[in-house]
């Protein structure tokens, strides 16, 4: 067991891997054998999941070595600096961990009778699997230039998913989006990595936070890395890509692109908080990331407040909940050099930003199963011509009605608790940004009472008269995502003092990091 | 010869690569002129990768057969190799989906093309 | 089609072709190239048949099927080596020592040694296999797309 936790950061990432290139040899054996392959592979990444997560937050920060003589054997014998390629398990990484294996795992559940039919299943799970890779691998790398190809691995597995619909023309526009945003972004991101490995001569993470000094040379690097990064996770105004893309990936995998953006998220925190960590002008920094928070939450919920299509209004409703991420962590990044604020409402107000990130996917991803489970039924995502749905596909209106009050910031739901800690903490700060966050919410649980009242209330609609419920698969899907969002929002308490303190606390304390690398500093 | 090239000259040319190819890219319409940047932006960032590496009178970073004793630093070469590799895979995926576009639409141009709007 | 003589001097040089590609991928522990380098080698000489040949008529040498099955198992068996090491740790050089490609190379300048290198050129094999087989198969998609065809899975 002891073996089986030292070794599970690379069988996480290394088991989907296998999973992926053995799924076009089993798929000749048939639907069945490709379906319970997956399923059983995925249990026992979930499980390896779990238990580095029990594992982290009681002993600490967890490094893996790819090629060593021992797993944690960072600097051999005589070496000043790593030489080896690594991963470094903290956290805020375990933490992003766990919230994209369960969006995965809802989404694998839902996708299992969704592509009844469609041609090229072999390649739609491999892609899953891929995607699934590539993502916990930029949660867990400890270094630059690993972090880059897991960057690009995520984003060729995502933009493949997304154009998978090939017959209709929109879905390739999305995906071609989609790539020709994460090529640009990933080069911007390699051009950092040569210039800070020209002054460093290091490549890992740790090492790098260790011997940096903040030239000009460095700013720049910083400014292209931030850059790439907005970029990816949808900030405004680097955002538009994301409607298009949200919108038109099939079945599952909008959860799991929707995890994909922030996933980067993370690591533009990891960059900030522990890359450069106190050399930063922290005030300046932050501020720029409270006003593109600020940028995107408004701009978002009012480009979606008109928009007919349900997926296109879900995913405005993303690019806008994402700036509340980006308030929260902003507001505790601008007060980081100040101890007095920073411990009165800086750390709780990256607490709510960063609790907001894995209630945001929840409800988000809860959203988009939905609206996907509509398209199954009636095949049209225009809400001008939905009418009288709750009479037939009652789980669906009851999952819309729970995420539609989670993402309004309702009691006693996820999103509240998140919301309310982001409120408290930036009224401290500056009241006006409060006022446009609590004025952004209302308007968010406008647009979506709307669209429920014409969607699933009204008169029933001739042509929709037989619709049924959708399959079960697809019901246990939503419904592990459903019970997440009610059980946050009854126990807030208990999620942020076991799974988002830590999680805080590593990003606002960079030394823990060097330290599990380059040994205490004498 | 190569003392009368300078030093900054690969680096020179690196940066006019990636500011025609952002210009490509932000401003052209046709969808293989934007693939075509891509592809420019990924040689500007792979060209100033291996000039990173390089020191003045160095050989080849291998022993077999190899007479000199500086050598270029070998790091940077194994970036430029993965990032070459990534930018085939790339470049196929956004070959793919254009053509299948072209198939749909009829059209290169990027605002003819267009089915997504608002 | 091109005609008769470009077919059989196409013919004629892929065996040379398809040689120097797996010496570029045999050799990539000691001289520049490896697993990468040495597939695309053999690819372009796939193109060059490609060119010379209709891509109907190269549909039926290179069968979907083999392609598929050759690009999983160089990834498995890449994957598979990665994992023989686990008992020490994941990715570990296991092969160093042993018999089989275990000498350690001499330091300084040298003719080098082929057998050197551990896991190494094994791995090399392995992506070699994967990129001639990935890369052939988007080549020859792509051609079938432009000339109109549709291909299934």
């Amino acid at each position: 067991m002891d073996s089986l936790i030292t070794h599970s950061p690379a069988l996480i990432v290394a088991l989907p891997l296998v999973a992926a290139f053995a799924i076009p040899l089993i798929s000749r054996a048939g639907y069945r054998a490709r379906s319970t392959f997956s399923l059983v592979i995925f249990g026992l990444v979930t499980f390896l999941v779990a238990v580095l997560a029990v594992d982290v937050h009681s002993v600490g920060i967890r490094v893996y070595t790819f090629g060593a003589t021992a797993a944690e054997l960072a600097l051999p014998g005589g070496y000043m600096v790593p030489v080896r390629i690594m991963f470094q398990v903290d956290g805020m990484s375990i933490f992003m961990g766990i919230i994209i294996t369960t969006v995965t795992l809802a989404a694998l559940i839902y996708s299992l009778h969704f592509l009844k039919g469609q041609t090229g299943q072999v390649r739609f799970y491999s892609l899953m699997m891929l995607l699934y890779t590539g993502m916990m691998g930029l949660a867990f790398t400890g270094d630059m230039f690993n972090l880059f190809v897991f960057l690009e691995i995520a984003s060729i597995a995502g933009a493949g998913l997304a154009a998978y619909r090939t017959n209709m023309a929109d879905a390739l526009e999305g995906g071609f989006k989609y790539i020709v945003i994460s090529a640009v972004s990933a080069l911007m991101v390699l051009f950092a990595i040569g210039i800070l490995y020209s002054q460093y001569n290091v490549l890992s993470i740790a090492a790098l936070a260790n011997y940096m000094q903040y030239t000009t040379l460095d700013m720049i690097a910083l400014g292209l890395l931030g850059g790439a990064f907005v970029m990816k996770l949808a900030g405004v105004p680097l955002h538009m890509w994301a409607p298009d893309t949200y919108t038109v990936a099939p079945a599952g995998t909008t959860p799991m692109i929707l995890a994909a953006s922030y996933t980067s998220m993370y690591v533009l925190y990891r960059i900030t908080f522990t890359l450069y960590g106190v050399h930063i002008d922290s005030t300046a920094i932050g501020w720029i990331v409270i006003v593109v928070g600020v940028l995107s939450m408004f701009i978002g919920v009012m480009m979606a407040v008109h928009q007919t299509d349900i997926k296109r209004m879900m995913a405005y409703h993303a690019i806008s909940q994402g700036g509340y991420m980006l308030l929260g962590v902003g507001v505790g990044l601008a007060v980081l050099a100040n101890p007095v604020a920073l411990a009165s409402y800086g750390r709780d107000a990256i607490n709510g930003g960063v609790f907001h990130i894995i209630n945001h996917v929840f409800y988000k991803a809860l959203l988009f199963m939905t609206a996907e489970a509509i398209f199954f039924r009636i095949g049209t995502r225009d809400t001008n011509k939905m009418g009288g749905l709750a009479r037939n596909m009652k789980w669906t209106a009851a999952f819309y009605i729970i995420g539609a009050l989670a993402i309004s910031g309702i009691p006693p739901l996820n999103g509240f608790a998140s919301k309310l800690l982001i409120y408290e903490t930036v009224l401290q700060f500056n009241p006006v940004l409060a006022v446009i966050a609590m004025f952004v919410s209302l308007v968010t649980l406008a647009s979506f009472a709307k669209v429920f009242y014409s969607a699933f209330t009204g008169p029933e609609m001739p042509a929709y008269r037989e619709v049924r419920e959708v399959p079960k698969s697809m019901i246990i899907g939503m419904a592990i995502l459903a019970a997440c969002v009610i059980f946050f929002g009854i126990f807030p308490g208990l999620i942020v003092d076991n799974i988002v303190a830590p999680a805080t606390e590593a990003l606002i304390n960079q030394a823990p990091y060097i330290n599990a690398v380059m040994g205490a500093v004498p | 010869m190569t003392e009368h090239i300078p030093l900054d000259f690969p680096f020179l040319a690196a940066a006019l690569l990636m500011g025609i190819s952002f210009y490509i890219i932000i401003f052209k319409k046709n969808l293989i002129k934007l693939i075509m940047g891509v592809a420019m932006l990924a040689a500007g960032v792979n060209l100033f990768l291996v000039a990173l590496g390089y020191r003045a009178g160095g050989g080849a970073p291998i022993y077999t057969g190899i007479p000199k004793e500086t050598m270029v630093l070998p790091v940077p070469q194994a970036l430029t190799l993965t990032s070459i590799v990534i930018n085939v895979a790339v470049l196929a995926l956004m070959l793919t989906m254009v053509i299948r576009i072209y198939r749909h639409t009829g059209s290169l141009d990027s605002e003819k093309s267009r089915k997504l709007k608002g | 089609m091109l005609s008769k003589i470009v077919r059989t001097v196409t013919n004629g040089f892929m065996p040379i072709i398809i040689i120097f590609g797996l010496y570029i991928i045999a050799h990539g522990h000691l001289t520049p190239g490896g697993g990468f380098q040495g597939g695309a080698v053999v690819v372009s000489g796939v193109v060059m048949l490609l060119v010379a040949f209709n891509s109907q008529e190269l549909k039926k040498s290179l069968r979907e099927r083999v392609l598929s099955i050759m690009e999983s198992s160089g990834a498995l068996i890449f994957i598979g080596l990665a994992f023989a090491g686990i008992g020490t740790v994941f990715a570990y050089n296991l092969l160093v020592g042993s018999p089989i490609f275990g000498h350690i190379p001499p330091t300084g300048p040298n003719p080098g040694d082929i057998w050197t290198g551990g896991v190494i050129p094994l791995m090399n094999f392995a992506v070699g296999l994967k990129v001639i087989a990935g890369l052939s198969a988007v080549v020859l998609a792509l051609a079938l797309f432009s000339s109109g065809e549709e291909v299934e899975e």
